[in-house]
């Protein structure tokens, strides 16, 4: 599936558009891990919490649960929301 | 306690003849610089940023390999991490796994906002280092920083976690654990200051802690025996004595000599148009009679601002007796300063030189002890740290 990938992680990723596999969240965010060492625990607390300031949206729907289904077609973007400056 | 390394002896007066050059790590709410002196520490130059962006707690070089160099790092809207350098700051890379608390089953555990503070190990252990996190934490590596342990002495502390609350416990910004010493003699033996928790002693290695709390006062009407109002800014053990610690606390300038239990306020032969309140402490590493800090404003709405906005560092030569203003090059009027608690620090050379950040991107130093003060940068972002290396 391909990802659209937060400006603050490319630095990880090295672009901004990647693909990835899996067939949950968190399954990708796994894929993720191995393929860019650090870049899940800058995304998903210790507690298995997606941190406050990342959205991540299946499509165009915002998904908060980890264990959310995904499907090889599936568009996922991984964005920012700042606040503050 | 076994104690085998010998406290730290005044070096002679050729050593600056040795110093090559002297480094500064400032770590800022938007990266960190490098400062890079001549022997002489009369020129510098900026090495920077690094990290641009990232909020960065603090800068530490390793003094016993004189390479290894870690950073506390986060940004505004990522997890935290640390970052290494072998090299000097010239390249880095991520631990593999920074510090986090451990998972609960429920999900409702606490999870690392930042790493605030860093400490390297005893010399008899070179690869570890300790850290301390916002919320309360305190973690320890063995690795030079490469993967992160936390010490459930403290983590999961029930005594600490009855004090700690939930995420509207502590104070708003994040409570923290901080000013981790460990003695030079034993390295079983550590230290380390709690916002919202006190000062505590642990004298094996860390598996169980000791609250030091008798003598620090707390906020007026308050229960003075319990922890959770004691708030230690910053905490300095001498190392040239290290049965001395100098304390900054919210409520006021300690010391503790060992083996005694009771901190004596010395903050109290401060100016009284001044108070001693603030954040940083800094101690002489040759002399254990010599201390510094910063004062700030803690009337009222406690501004935390230089006094009258008339910035100084006051100075101790007698171990708290008295105190004397050290103001000369500093701004006489309109200088409204914040230097938070690790943004000033001394080098090793003689005479020794001072430094201090403040919160509006000023760095200044001293290159005698604090008789003159003059600036060596501006318009840097908030400064949250400065440490000082000598490299020979």
């Amino acid at each position: 599936m391909k990802i659209s990938m937060a400006s603050p992680l490319q630095s990880y990723t090295g672009g901004s558009m990647l693909e990835g596999h899996g067939k949950t969240l968190a399954e990708l965010l796994e894929d993720l891990e191995r393929r860019f060492p650090g870049i899940r625990f800058r995304m998903i607390d210790e507690q298995e919490r997606i941190r406050r300031h990342l959205r991540i949206f299946v499509n165009d729907a915002q998904v908060f649960d980890l264990h959310h289904p995904l499907r090889p077609d599936d568009e996922i973007h991984i964005v920012q929301a700042l606040s503050g400056g | 306690m076994a104690r085998s390394a010998s406290p730290r002896a005044r070096p002679t007066s050729t050593r600056m003849m040795d110093t090559k050059h002297t480094l500064l790590m400032v770590a800022t709410r938007k990266g960190a610089w490098l400062f890079k002196s001549d022997p002489a520490r009369r020129n510098w130059q900026a090495d920077g940023p690094h990290f641009l962006g990232h909020i960065i707690n603090h800068l530490v070089l390793d003094p016993r390999d004189g390479c290894t160099m870690l950073a506390a790092a986060s940004t505004g809207h990522l997890g935290p991490t640390i970052f290494r350098s072998s090299d000097r700051g010239k390249h880095w890379k991520e631990a593999r796994l920074p510090p986090a608390f451990s998972r609960q089953a429920n999900g409702a555990g606490r999870s690392v906002k930042n790493t605030f503070w860093l400490t390297p190990g005893h010399v008899s252990e070179p690869g570890v280092w300790y850290a301390g996190t916002s919320p309360q934490g305190l973690f320890r590596s063995e690795d030079h920083g490469k993967t992160w342990e936390p010490l459930a002495s403290v983590n999961d502390n029930p005594d600490f976690q009855a004090i700690w609350g939930d995420d509207q416990g502590g104070t708003p910004d994040g409570p923290t654990v901080h000013s981790i010493n460990v003695d030079p003699r034993d390295a079983s033996h550590l230290y380390f200051g709690m916002s919202s928790g006190g000062v505590h002693e642990s004298t094996d290695r860390g598996r169980s802690w000791t609250p030091l709390l008798a003598g620090m006062e707390v906020v007026e009407g308050l229960d003075v025996t319990n922890m959770a109002f004691h708030d230690p800014h910053c905490v300095r053990l001498c190392p040239s004595n290290p049965d001395r610690l100098y304390q900054q606390n919210h409520c006021g300038i300690y010391r503790l000599d060992r083996p005694g239990k009771t901190w004596d306020r010395i903050g109290a032969k401060m100016p009284k148009k001044v108070g001693d309140i603030g954040f940083p402490m800094v101690v002489h590493p040759y002399d254990d009679k010599t201390a510094w800090v910063f004062p700030m404003d803690g009337t009222s709405v406690w501004p935390r601002t230089s006094p009258e906005g008339k910035p100084a560092v006051y100075v101790t030569t007698n171990a708290g007796k008295t105190w004397r203003r050290q103001a000369e090059g500093l701004p006489g009027a309109q200088g409204w300063w914040t230097v938070k608690r690790q943004a000033m620090t001394s080098d090793t050379s003689t005479p020794l030189g001072l430094y201090f950040g403040t919160t509006s991107g000023e760095l200044w130093m001293s290159r005698d002890e604090g008789g003159h003060w003059q600036n060596l940068t501006r318009h840097l972002p908030e400064i949250y740290a400065v440490e000082a290396a000598c490299m020979v």
